[in-house]
């Protein structure tokens, strides 16, 4: 019953602080609770109310996660049990497993590099992109910052359907006869320029390209819109210093995305002009079938700039949301303010500034001049710093904290672990000589893919667990929460930790199968230990799927506004917030967002909607 | 933000600039992204030798000019706008957006000019980097001319009235328009000096 009592009492603070300390922008006045009240089709479909734009990013990348975590079971069942038929899979592959005499399934090599292409392409900017960027700036940062919405709710709209659009076109070129493009997701010319050079360089990589390009649009509009509504629409109060480092991560992460995404554009554009206007961009003489082409003048390294121009930026725009979610659950459930704010925020600037001097690291066997190539090893051993100084602001933050242990919390957690065990092995890659060796084996496949993909989907799951009340007002279920945090953790050091092995014996990536290689024989049982470990952890991760979708209807309902007594402006909507966030007047902002501390009366939070105590500093 | 339903809801703003037009600097900072990356690539590009020098078609400057005049004109519009001057309003408008037309005219004529001297498309990178490079221009140029015939359209049909959001709407259009035209002077001395 004191319970009851203590939540109510909370709540009535609450609005007692809004309505007393509240910006009146005369929001209820006009609209009686919710006011861009509408139907089915512009609620949930058409919508412009950016939480519900943010669930649609949220689950379409949900969807392309699922397919693009299939397809690398398939590839991987290659890789590790080349003598097993593949039969089974034919009902959906079709003519891409061909079946010999006795009823076995061979998977078609075209279709190997296709499936490897796709699933890079899918995750990096589908599910890593905007499934993380998109879900969480659009759901966190006009609740975080204190605005009704974002500047343009009708271009946050579109930033959406140019996405699915884009999705749509990738889902079109599964299908067509010559199947997907199939070059890699860096799509290098001359394989993505002559659309003679493999089966998915014709009409797979025209749709491959019209697809990125929608997507880069996509990007474009939510960026701009991520960048305005920081600056422009803060809730009074709400100073730079004071916003949560998620807010300062996906602004940082959008003003990357803006500088950098345009130049693949232009590489997208020269190339486009190589394959339907036959200019020479990137093409040089080339013989095809003792022919010579009519390409002349023209060098592939060019677009490997252009791309990598955003390429490298691109992998900071996959791992800052993740860092802001994290520092913020971090700081939350340790019930401890976030350690060194400031040097947070300096540092993902600093990382964001170096990340567009490095991208030719991923070019120091392509023939460039090696004083060059010192100059990026430099810079990029450079970027080893700030991470630095990031991984130790968050130990630094859990130390002696009370910490709750849950689906977020844990997450977050191995969040950093990810980071540190994939950041270590950048700085081999790092130093060109060593690169001689590493470069295209599988140990460039373990780094990108712990400090990248599990790190970033590791932020991605933290923000899903600690929102998801905001976002459906129930609790996902824990325990199965944390069967899939161990479950995910074990499994991905296992796939990915044996592979710096192989790559370090020299292992190539992207080759479909090693038979004729005897010096890679004895690796056939680490291979089918990878892929039994990738298709546990796939099954984990179905787990996961399965209670998202079940606590969207089941699960236990959320009954007070800030269940995990955070101090961010999200928390004070109410528990099922309308379009517009918060029903009258908007909060203002007192305090920074991290006063995690014992206060008199028992607590050990202050919200950022309370004002400062009688003699308390401003830490901000 | 502030105009669903026909209600103006006063959103807490931190800086004195509206949302929308810090937006659209905000875009027009990436769109320079593209064309820096480009000239940095035709830069690149010639560096390697195998690379035919003309000299610009004439048609270019005379487009040049039209395009600055046609800037001008907007401007004039947009100030007769605030004076509450319905006419040269209208008519400044009107004048803005042929000479716009015109650009696009001269441009073409440009690219012709450029296939008579023997340079057409993949005969030689410099001809390429030219055509491409301009005709990207052209069509952010293509996207401001939609954006003035919607202003023209909107000029002619409904009462005269300086509103807020009507004045909001001409800058952005003017803003933009500005834009294209600083872009395009400097693609051509870009191209004269490189
Ligand atoms: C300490 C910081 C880091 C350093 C020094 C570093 C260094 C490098 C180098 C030199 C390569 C090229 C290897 C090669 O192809 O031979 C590389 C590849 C890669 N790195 Fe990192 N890295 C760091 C952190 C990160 C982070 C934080 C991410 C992503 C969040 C990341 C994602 C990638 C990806 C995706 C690739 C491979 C792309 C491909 O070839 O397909 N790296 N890294
Ligand atoms: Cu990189």
């Amino acid at each position: 019953m004191a319970h009851v009592a203590d939540k109510s009492k909370e709540q009535s603070r609450t609005d007692y602080l809004i309505e007393e300390y509240g910006y009146d922008d005369h929001f209820h006045e006009h609209d009686h609770g919710d006011k861009y009240k509408s139907g089915f089709i512009n609620h949930y479909i058409f919508s412009q109310d950016h939480k519900m734009i943010a669930k649609q990013f949220l689950i379409t990348g949900m969807i392309w996660a699922i397919i693009a975590a299939f397809m690398s079971i398939i590839f991987r069942m290659q890789l590790g049990f080349p003598e097993t038929s593949m039969a089974w899979v034919k009902p959906l592959l079709g003519k891409w497993i061909t079946l010999n005499d006795e009823g076995f399934g061979v998977l078609s090599p075209d279709f190997y590099y296709a499936l490897v292409t796709i699933h890079g392409t899918i995750l990096v900017f589908f599910v890593l992109t905007a499934g993380l960027s998109g879900t969480f700036s659009n759901l966190l940062i006009p609740l975080q910052v204190g605005a009704r919405d974002m500047a343009s709710p009708f271009m946050n709209m579109l930033s959406y359907w140019f996405f699915f659009m884009a999705g749509l076109v990738m889902f079109i070129s599964l299908f067509v006869g010559t199947g997907p493009f199939s070059g890699g997701w860096v799509a290098y010319p001359p394989l993505s320029a002559l659309p003679e050079a493999s089966m998915g360089s014709g009409v797979g990589m025209t749709l491959w390209l019209v697809s990125l390009t929608l997507f880069v649009v996509s990007v474009l509009l939510g960026g701009i819109n991520y960048i305005t509504t920081v600056l422009n629409l803060r809730t009074k109060g709400m100073g730079m210093w004071r916003m949560p480092l998620t807010i300062w991560a996906f602004f940082l992460t959008a003003i990357i995305g803006l500088l950098s995404f345009p130049v693949v554009v232009s590489g997208f554009l020269l190339l486009m002009a190589d394959r339907i206007l036959g200019t020479s961009f990137y093409l040089n003489e080339i013989f095809v079938g003792g022919h010579a082409l009519e390409y002349a003048g023209g060098s592939p390294i060019l677009y490997q700039h252009l791309f990598w121009f955003l390429g490298h930026p691109e992998v900071y725009i996959i791992i800052l949301p993740s860092m802001g979610l994290v520092s913020e659950v971090l700081s939350v459930h340790s019930r401890k303010p976030i350690f060194g704010y400031k040097a947070m925020v300096f540092s993902m600037m600093a990382i964001g500034f170096l990340s567009f001097i490095v991208w030719a690291h991923h070019m120091f066997m392509s023939g460039i001049n090696p004083f060059i190539a010192n100059f990026f090893v430099v810079f990029t051993l450079i970027i080893a710093v700030p991470s630095a100084v990031k991984v130790f602001n968050w130990i630094t933050t859990i130390f002696r904290g009370s910490i709750r242990y849950n689906s977020a919390s844990m997450f977050a957690v191995g969040f950093v672990s990810m980071f540190i065990s994939g950041g270590l092995t950048g700085i081999y890659l790092g130093n060109s000589t060593i690169d001689i060796q590493m470069h295209d084996t599988y140990f460039v496949v373990a780094h990108f893919h712990i400090v990248m993909g599990v790190a970033a989907f590791f932020g991605m799951f933290a923000g899903i667990y600690h929102w998801f009340p905001k976002m459906y007002g129930r609790f996902m279920n824990e325990t199965l929460g944390k069967i899939h945090f161990w479950g995910t953790m074990i499994g991905a050091y296992c796939i990915f930790w044996p592979m710096h092995y192989l790559g370090i014996a020299g292992v190539p990536r992207r080759y479909y199968s090693f038979d004729v290689f005897q010096t890679f024989a004895h690796f056939s049982t680490m291979n089918k230990f990878i892929t039994v470990a990738a298709i546990l952890t796939f099954f984990v991760q179905i787990l996961f799927v399965v209670n998202f979708f079940r606590s969207i209807w089941k699960g236990r309902k959320v009954t007070e506004r800030n269940p995990w007594k955070a101090n961010t402006l999200e928390w004070t909507t109410p528990i099922h917030a309308g379009h517009g966030n918060w029903p009258g007047k908007l909060p203002t902002v007192q305090r920074w967002a991290y006063d995690y501390y014992n206060n008199e009366d028992g607590t050990d939070f202050n919200p950022q909607i309370e004002p400062l105590k009688e003699g308390e500093a401003d830490i901000h | 933000m502030d105009t669903t339903n026909g209600h103006t809801v006063k959103p807490y703003l931190q800086s004195k600039i509206h949302p929308l037009k810090f937006a659209l600097w905000v875009g027009i900072g990436s769109i320079l992204m593209v064309f820096a990356s480009l000239t940095s690539a035709y830069v690149v590009r010639q560096a390697s030798g195998n690379w035919i020098e003309f000299v610009m078609p004439k048609a270019f400057y005379i487009s040049t000019a039209l395009i600055i005049l046609s800037s001008v004109l907007l401007h004039l519009s947009y100030l007769a706008f605030k004076r509450e001057e319905e006419r040269p309003y209208k008519n400044y408008l009107l004048g803005a957006g042929i000479l716009g037309v015109g650009f696009l005219i001269f441009q073409y004529q440009g690219w012709l000019t450029m296939m008579e001297y023997g340079l057409p498309l993949r005969t030689n990178a410099s001809g390429d980097f030219t055509y491409i490079l301009s005709w990207l221009h052209a069509g952010h140029v293509l996207g401001g001319l939609l954006a003035i015939a919607i202003s023209i359209l909107v000029a002619f049909s409904i009462p005269f009235k300086v509103t807020a959001s009507r004045k909001l709407r001409l800058e952005l259009v003017l803003t933009y328009w500005h834009f294209v035209d600083i872009l395009w002077i400097y693609l051509l001395l870009f191209f004269i000096l490189q």
